[in-house]
């Protein structure tokens, strides 16, 4: 047993050893973002969508809600009878669409943001709990969740929005709450594995009380998996918001969102297909993104499970 | 062994309660389960007289009481829209969806597997990168969107595939693909990341130089170490797809239960949605049940409860 463990292990270069400066963890993400270009990729894309979210009044050449009837169903720049003033071309009330995907992102990056805070919150307390108390509770919140992550997730998203009606906070607190399941398995899995290491004995056995171990030892180690988890399932709610609001349950039809415009362009499918095209592209374009920064997050910040390069 | 199966089937009865609980609190969370099923321009007078004929006037112990009565004989109440009893009509739609789910699923298997396998063996080829973008494809592109791209190609554009509806055989293709992408791409991921571990390892190279034929070596020597994580996503995917396919038949006229519920949410048929989310939960925890047994078939030296 004791061969296999050599007495000082360099536990991988980690971006959170404590034990390291700023200076060179950054140093060390960018090492590792110099070998992966799909991280780079996926770093501007997310960035473009932030900033486009940030800065769309100064961004979006329109105002998106404003309507042209006169310039309605224009195409794309790239079609025939398409030009470059509405480079996406016009919906059937002529907004420019350009400037819809553009304020769109807000929708889709608030959801996004809060949906995940939120989860994240309430999933790290139950499984804290249970990583923690282990025994009958942990077993009882654990088979609980498993079974609650196989419901048709889908479904009781939908019934619960069509309770609650269209507006962004209740979009944000179901997925909030519906998404907290997955946070509380990964935070409890990597209690678990936190409170059986050597290190938290040995402060339980200098005589550390629970809440010490908790705020110093277990929770500076789960904000590697979780910022990972956070960026994948901040991905899927985008997705989900989407696909609300394709449904017309999620934000108010006013609002331009990604959603409201798929399920507006829906109806024109085959007068003018671009309606419907754009925001799937836009929705394709920040999963694709936030799916590589994930991947490459999960490189940097848990080296147990890095991609081997084949 | 009994035991762990006894202890499931007692959990998956718990969660059902919970399902059956949230899905009748819920309607009644934002104060008035009358207004939120009555139509927007109903008069007082006749939300009084439906809040009467549905007994919403009553305690509200009594009423779940009367609700749990009902759910445990499968009796959901009349559908608002229909006036027929919902299950019926819940169960009525049943095969469409699970056409569709199947043909999607086999999609996902017949593809995805030889993709996985092809591209695993031969890391950096062509095939190998048709696997990785429909492996990233699966993850990226939304379903509903998807399905709204292939209309205007194949349907509108080249005529091939009928836009919408079940009535001949084809049109069953389109709608399969749209919900099948995302299993595929999780299929390919999974057998390709699988197969680049185990094609090193020296069974394999025993098997080569048995002179077996490549076939033979990826169906029995390599599929059968895919076969559990294929098994459980399989089975997680499948549920899924039961719930998944709201879109989907919303966008291609399929006559399945998630047509539906689209149709029973513009209706404000609630008592039509609570036996849908009920229902569909039900097949899923029984599925699940599935799963598990078919892993021990799969590979015998799984013995729950054996610990």
């Amino acid at each position: 047993m004791a061969l296999d463990n050599p007495p000082y292990q360099h536990d991988a270069d980690s971006l959170l050893d404590i034990e390291k400066t700023w200076a060179e963890r950054l140093a060390y993400g960018g090492r590792f973002l110099w070998r992966d270009r799909s991280g780079v990729l996926g770093i501007i894309i997310f960035l473009s969508v932030v900033i486009a979210a940030l800065f769309s009044p100064q961004l979006a050449p329109y105002d998106p809600l404003a309507q042209d009837l006169r310039n309605n169903k224009l195409p794309p720049a790239w079609n025939v009878g398409g030009t470059w003033e509405h480079p996406f071309g016009t919906d059937n009330l002529g907004r420019d669409i350009f400037s819809r995907i553009i304020y769109g992102t807000r929708v889709s990056l608030t959801v996004g943001f809060f949906g995940v805070l939120i989860a994240a919150t309430l999933g790290m307390i139950i499984g804290a709990i249970a990583g923690y108390m282990g025994g009958r509770i942990d077993s009882a919140i654990m088979s609980l969740i498993n079974l609650i992550l196989s419901l048709p997730y889908l479904l009781f998203v939908v019934f619960i929005a069509a309770v609650l009606g269209r507006s962004l906070l209740n979009v944000i607190l179901i997925f909030g709450i519906t998404d907290s399941p997955i946070f509380a398995r990964v935070t409890r899995g990597e209690v678990l594995r936190i409170r059986k290491s050597g290190y938290v004995e040995s402060a339980i056995s200098a005589g550390a009380r629970w809440p010490r171990i908790i705020f110093d030892h277990i929770f500076p180690n789960l904000i590697g998996p979780l910022i990972t988890l956070a960026t994948f399932e901040m991905s899927a709610m985008i997705f989900y918001e989407a696909g609300l609001g394709f449904l017309g349950l999620s934000v108010p039809p006013s609002v331009p969102s990604w959603g409201n415009m798929l399920s507006n362009g829906r109806k024109y499918l085959t007068s003018a297909s671009w309606i419907a095209a754009a925001p799937g592209l836009a929705i394709m374009y920040t999963s694709l993104g936030m799916n590589l920064l994930g991947d490459w997050l999960r490189d940097v910040l848990d080296p147990r499970l890095r991609r081997s390069r084949r | 062994m009994q035991r762990y199966f006894l202890s499931r089937i007692l959990q998956s009865l718990v969660l059902l309660f919970g399902v059956v609980m949230l899905v009748f609190f819920m309607v009644r969370i934002t104060g008035d389960p009358a207004t939120l099923m009555m139509p927007r321009n109903a008069s007082p007078a006749q939300v009084e007289a439906f809040r009467e004929s549905m007994g919403f006037n009553r305690p509200v112990l009594v009423q779940f009481w009367d609700f749990l009565r009902g759910a445990v004989v499968g009796d959901f109440g009349n559908s608002l829209h229909f006036k027929t009893p919902a299950l019926q009509l819940v169960i009525q739609r049943l095969p469409a969806t699970l056409e569709l789910a199947t043909a999607a699923m086999l999609m996902a298997i017949l593809i995805g597997i030889p993709l996985g396998l092809i591209g695993g063996f031969n890391p950096g080829s062509v095939l190998d990168s048709v696997a990785r973008g429909v492996a990233l494809l699966g993850q990226s592109v939304p379903n509903f969107w998807l399905a709204m791209i292939m209309i205007i190609f194949f349907a509108v554009r080249l005529g091939w595939l009928p836009s919408f509806g079940r009535d001949e055989w084809k049109s069953v293709i389109m709608p399969a693909f749209a919900l099948g992408l995302s299993t595929m791409g999780q299929i390919v991921r999974l057998t390709r990341s699988s197969t680049l571990e185990i094609r090193g390892e020296d069974f394999i190279r025993t098997a080569y130089s048995k002179g077996l034929l490549p076939l033979t070596i990826y169906s029995k020597h390599v599929l059968r170490n895919v076969a559990i994580p294929l098994v459980s996503i399989i089975g997680v995917q499948f549920g899924y797809m039961l719930g998944g396919s709201i879109y989907i038949e919303f966008i291609f006229s399929w006559p399945g239960i998630g047509q539906l519920l689209e149709q029973a949410i513009g209706w404000r048929d609630f008592p039509m949605i609570q036996a849908l989310a009920i229902f569909t939960s039900l097949a899923v925890l029984m599925l699940n049940l599935l799963t598990d047994a078919a892993y021990m078939i799969i590979d015998p030296r799984i013995r729950y409860g054996a610990r």
